[in-house]
């Protein structure tokens, strides 16, 4: 087991992502942030509650669940629940920035990009995570990262945050061959 | 929350409170996709519903279609009366075709009792019980608990009276099944013709008095008089059932301040409900039709969302 980042760290990328996408957006104008659920949504939250620190303003924020976008829904065997998605703000025309944990394969955000056409036609769809492990299956890539993470493909990268999982925020790689 | 374990949605005792509680959950979602500009999510696409009506049917086979749609299921309709059921094929020759053309679940609905599961024993499809006889009718029960939940944000504890012709009523039967697993008392009240015997058995009250069912209720639910069953004569006449029974506005007083009134449809105005009441301000029964297919679209979901064992 191996810790990559502690409470300290999460925090701190958290702000500089929140000062990375004021900086990108020259601002908060029509900027939105959309989490995936659950952790990319407890991101979400935090990075709004960081903007709000750093410009006064509050923007808009919502929850998205790609569970019925899945590519593998097929294939698994334990299916998924389904949760609501919670966006009460059109998102046409906006500034969407895409908030989850783990960048990995890129499936999720493919899903969660079709998830977000059937909502609207958003004027730019950007991506931040807290951590991008690499190994991606398609042509995805952040805008804003946390963290780079080397990793094996045998490795797993468990994120805890406070609001969504026991403990205190963490991001730890475990297993693999090494 | 727990697993969906089952292939085939039959009948509610087949059920657990944890599979209602998933359900429930899963319509809310659904629920949202509904009232979006694009009503429609990829979670079935490829899949291919059957839609096997023996017996007449608006409400339920559109409902049904539409959550296979808003699935992005493909969906095809077989209706007794304009089908080869009419020439003398057999209900499971019929299934027996439409699994054969790689249909992967089947809806169903016939007069006889017990249908849907010679389907289940009889062909791979899963099969979604939509109306057998007087047995069962589950997704009628699940929409109108998640209606109650919805609006009560409870379903523990909640009374519900059952008013009108008990006997010959599927929706009474799986409601009972379900409201009980669900945590709800229920009362049923009807003349004493239309109240099957033993039905305390299932754990419900049972009553020809209706000041006595509506009393306290926190839901009333009037059932449609089901003449097409009735081939004997279970009542002396449609006025005296009027005059006893009717869910009119004075009698909707005797039940708790704000109930729900709630009817599976299609409803006999002025018979079991009076128009004021159906079109009051208490009435519920355009949003249950409204759930309906948030309902059928998480059932069908549960059913077919995975992979095939």
């Amino acid at each position: 087991m191996n810790v990559i980042m502690d409470q300290e760290q999460v925090r701190r990328a958290v702000i500089r992502i929140a000062h990375e996408i004021l900086e990108r957006n020259k601002g908060v104008k029509d900027v939105c942030l959309v989490g995936i659920r659950t952790r990319g949504a407890v991101l979400a939250a935090r990075l709004r509650e960081a903007i709000r620190q750093i410009e006064g303003v509050d923007i808009p924020a919502g929850v998205l669940d790609i569970n019925l976008y899945r590519d593998d829904l097929a294939i698994i065997s334990k299916q998924p629940v389904i949760r609501e998605t919670l966006i009460d703000f059109d998102v046409t025309d906006q500034k969407l920035v895409l908030v989850d944990d783990v960048l990995y394969t890129g499936r999720t955000i493919r899903a969660a990009l079709d998830a977000l056409a059937d909502l609207g036609r958003p004027a730019c769809i950007q991506l931040a995570v807290l951590v991008d492990r690499g190994h991606r299956e398609l042509p995805i890539r952040a805008d804003f990262v946390g963290k780079n993470i080397p990793t094996a493909k045998d490795q797993e990268v468990k994120v805890v945050l406070a609001e969504s999982d026991q403990g205190p925020d963490s991001v730890v790689v475990q297993g693999g061959a090494a | 929350m727990s697993e969906w374990k089952h292939k085939h949605l039959l009948d509610l005792q087949d059920t657990t409170r944890g599979d209602i509680e998933l359900i429930l959950e899963t319509a809310r979602s659904f629920k949202e996709v509904s009232s979006r500009e694009i009503k429609k999510v990829p979670a079935l696409r490829g899949k291919t519903v059957a839609m096997l009506f023996a017996e007449p049917s608006t409400r339920t086979r559109v409902s049904f279609e539409l959550a296979a749609k808003r699935l992005s299921a493909d969906t095809l309709t077989i209706q007794a009366a304009v089908s080869s059921l009419a020439k003398g094929e057999t209900l499971l020759d019929t299934a027996l075709n439409v699994e054969a053309m790689n249909v992967d679940l089947v809806v169903v609905r016939h007069q006889a009792s017990g249908a849907p599961q010679i389907l289940a024993n009889g062909t791979k499809m899963s099969v979604v019980n939509a109306g057998d006889g007087c047995r069962s009718h589950p997704t009628q029960a699940l929409l109108d608990i998640f209606t109650i939940h919805e609006k009560l944000g409870r379903t523990d504890g909640v009374r519900v009276a059952i008013v009108g012709d008990i006997m010959h009523s599927r929706v009474a039967r799986s409601n009972i099944s379900g409201l009980i697993k669900m945590g709800a008392s229920v009362v049923v009240c009807g003349p004493s013709t239309l109240l099957p015997v033993g039905i305390e058995q299932m754990g419900v009250e049972s009553t020809t008095d209706i000041t006595k069912a509506l009393k306290g209720a926190d839901v009333v639910m009037a059932l449609r008089m089901q003449k097409e069953r009735q081939q004997d004569s279970f009542l002396p006449s449609i006025a005296e059932y009027v005059r006893e029974f009717c869910i009119t506005p004075e009698r909707l007083k005797l039940a708790n301040h704000k109930a729900l009134v709630m009817h599976p449809g299609p409803t006999n105005r002025g018979i079991e409900i009076a128009a004021e009441v159906a079109d009051g301000p208490q009435s519920v029964i355009l949003e249950q039709v409204t759930n309906g297919i948030a309902v059928r679209m998480a059932v069908l979901y549960l059913l077919l969302g995975r992979r095939a064992e």
